[in-house]
């Protein structure tokens, strides 16, 4: 269970996020977070990745407090940040380089085959396109499968197909190959077609507008009524008349 | 679900062709591109030469200022049919590569130190920026007290010279690294050691060759100073030999071995950094 209780993050007098309080169990595969720019999504996630100290308050994972990066968490970033003088499957490779070596060869193929770039490997960055890379971003993270999956914006550079491909196919690998996914996005459809639950988030300081628990049923067809009452009920907490009262 | 059914397509494919002849915008044979860009890079040269010629037959410059190219170039065939070239290029090389070894592979150490730890640089940067000041030939008669007038103060005087651009260029692309690129090292628990093999050495290495490059062309520049340093060989004691001999053509003979020597050994480490850094997607490659 990931558990985040009076986080706080500071940078010098600004404070970015805080106090933020949730929770998410295995039930809860996928958790959305939502907000407008600014509101300190990005700012959670690396939090909760380890690259940032936090100011206040405790994150746990399974009862150990985050402090610094650790085997079983995973990131993916907004851009694909591969290595440019490494080739794909040295970029993959990267994710798992303190398994032994034996493991690592099949490890990396199949996560070249999950994001559908099993020809690849030997490429360089410069070769790909940004939907491509950012495949093998993805691939660098799952080949781990990582007891938590961090993504921040992970689908934003690809195009709608693969984009929509590539959504599919976390909703088939969360609960049994990631157990939890924790995704920042500005997309209210993609929110509301992946998780469990959303995380609507205003500031700064980033605080909790509201926890929504989405309990549809998936495949969730993104034109049915009740899928387009839960997005209406973001747009409204989000833009409403309410939203920036708190 | 195939790669040949998705929309992405490699981002070189996008690219204008490299190379492309001017007038039908096809693209040239690669060995017809070679000959092309070896052929423009000659044409400068020639034109030099051309000047010169016209220059030393006008009459007008007496040939103890400007000596005949014909003359300079028997003086080459030479020294290269005599063995003195090789005689007198040995010790200059031995002395090039000593100096340029233990100057450019102690500014790598360090460079890469000062880069990485910020209390090291602090420590040790500033002293390096005031040292890099001075120049290197206010350092000869201190380096004759230090070191005599043998070998070891000649190569003394290149591995300084050649300490400062590696170390500042290594410095600085260390430092300079993309901290994203960091962080992936990070969110992979990379640290010390195996984040800077990994992320930080390969992330440096175009500013490093760059280093390189203007170290060992510093090198040869400084080989001559050196040389006054009571050489009995070299090419620099051979061009001072001419020097007070009053046989200019000598003296240019020389100037040109230093010129080739230059420009053979940058040659190499430019062949080594584009193999080094083939990953780069750059202006150069593009085009």
């Amino acid at each position: 269970m990931l558990e985040v209780q009076s986080l706080v993050k500071t940078y010098g007098a600004f404070r970015a996020l805080g106090p933020v309080t949730f929770s998410l169990g295995r039930e809860d595969r996928v958790l959305g977070v939502v907000g407008p720019s600014g509101c300190g999504k990005s700012t959670l996630l690396r939090v909760l990745a380890g690259l940032d100290p936090l100011t206040g308050g405790t994150v746990r994972l399974d009862g150990t407090p985050i402090t610094g990066a650790r085997p079983d968490v995973a990131v993916v970033f907004q851009e694909p940040r591969l290595l440019p003088w490494a080739t794909v499957r040295a970029n993959i490779e990267l994710g798992i380089w303190d398994q032994p070596a034996s493991d690592r060869a099949a490890a990396v193929q199949a996560a070249l085959a999950q994001v559908q770039l099993p020809a690849f490997g030997n490429a360089l960055p410069r070769q790909l396109s940004g939907g491509m890379a950012q495949r093998v971003g993805i691939a660098r993270a799952l080949v781990r499968r990582p007891r938590l999956l961090l993504m921040d914006e992970p689908f934003a550079a690809l195009d709608p197909l693969t984009r929509l491909r590539m959504q599919d196919h976390l909703l088939e690998m969360v609960g049994q190959e990631v157990p939890n996914v924790v995704i920042i996005t500005h997309d209210i459809d993609e929110a509301l077609a992946l998780s469990d639950r959303i995380l609507v988030l205003a500031g700064p300081p980033g605080e909790i507008r509201a926890d929504l628990k989405i309990d549809l049923p998936q495949p969730r067809a993104r034109t049915s009524a009740a899928f387009q009452a839960e997005k209406a009920r973001i747009l409204d907490l989000l833009f409403g008349p309410g939203a920036h009262a708190a | 679900m195939t790669d040949a059914s998705l929309p992405d397509r490699p981002a070189v494919a996008r690219r204008p062709p490299p190379d492309a002849h001017a007038r039908t915008g096809k693209p040239w044979p690669a060995w017809a591109a070679r000959l092309r860009r070896l052929a423009l890079a000659l044409v400068f040269p020639a034109a030099i030469l051309l000047v010169w010629y016209l220059v030393s037959i006008s009459g007008r410059v007496p040939a103890y200022l400007l000596p005949h190219p014909a003359e300079v170039v028997v003086w080459l065939v030479d020294l290269l049919r005599s063995g003195e070239l090789r005689h007198q290029l040995a010790p200059s090389l031995g002395r090039v590569m000593a100096g340029f070894a233990i100057g450019a592979g102690t500014a790598t150490v360090l460079g890469v130190l000062a880069g990485y730890v910020l209390t090291f640089r602090t420590l040790i940067d500033p002293t390096i920026h005031a040292l890099r000041t001075i120049p290197g030939l206010a350092w000869i008669p201190m380096f004759i007290l230090w070191f005599g007038i043998g070998e070891a103060s000649k190569v003394a005087l290149i591995a300084l010279v050649t300490f400062f651009p590696v170390y500042l260029n290594t410095m600085a692309g260390v430092a300079g690294v993309d901290r994203k690129l960091i962080e992936v090292g990070r969110v992979n628990r990379l640290t010390g050691l195996r984040l800077m093999g990994r992320i930080l050495l390969p992330a440096s290495l175009p500013s490093y060759f760059v280093g390189l490059r203007q170290s060992m062309g510093v090198a040869w520049i400084v080989v001559v100073a050196a040389e006054l340093m009571g050489a009995s060989r070299g090419i620099g004691f051979l061009l001072l030999d001419g020097q007070m001999t009053g046989r200019p053509a000598l003296v240019m003979a020389c100037m040109l071995i230093f010129a080739a020597c230059g420009k053979v050994t940058d040659m190499i480490l430019a062949a080594i950094a584009a193999w080094a850094l083939r990953w780069q997607d750059t202006l150069e490659r593009a085009s």
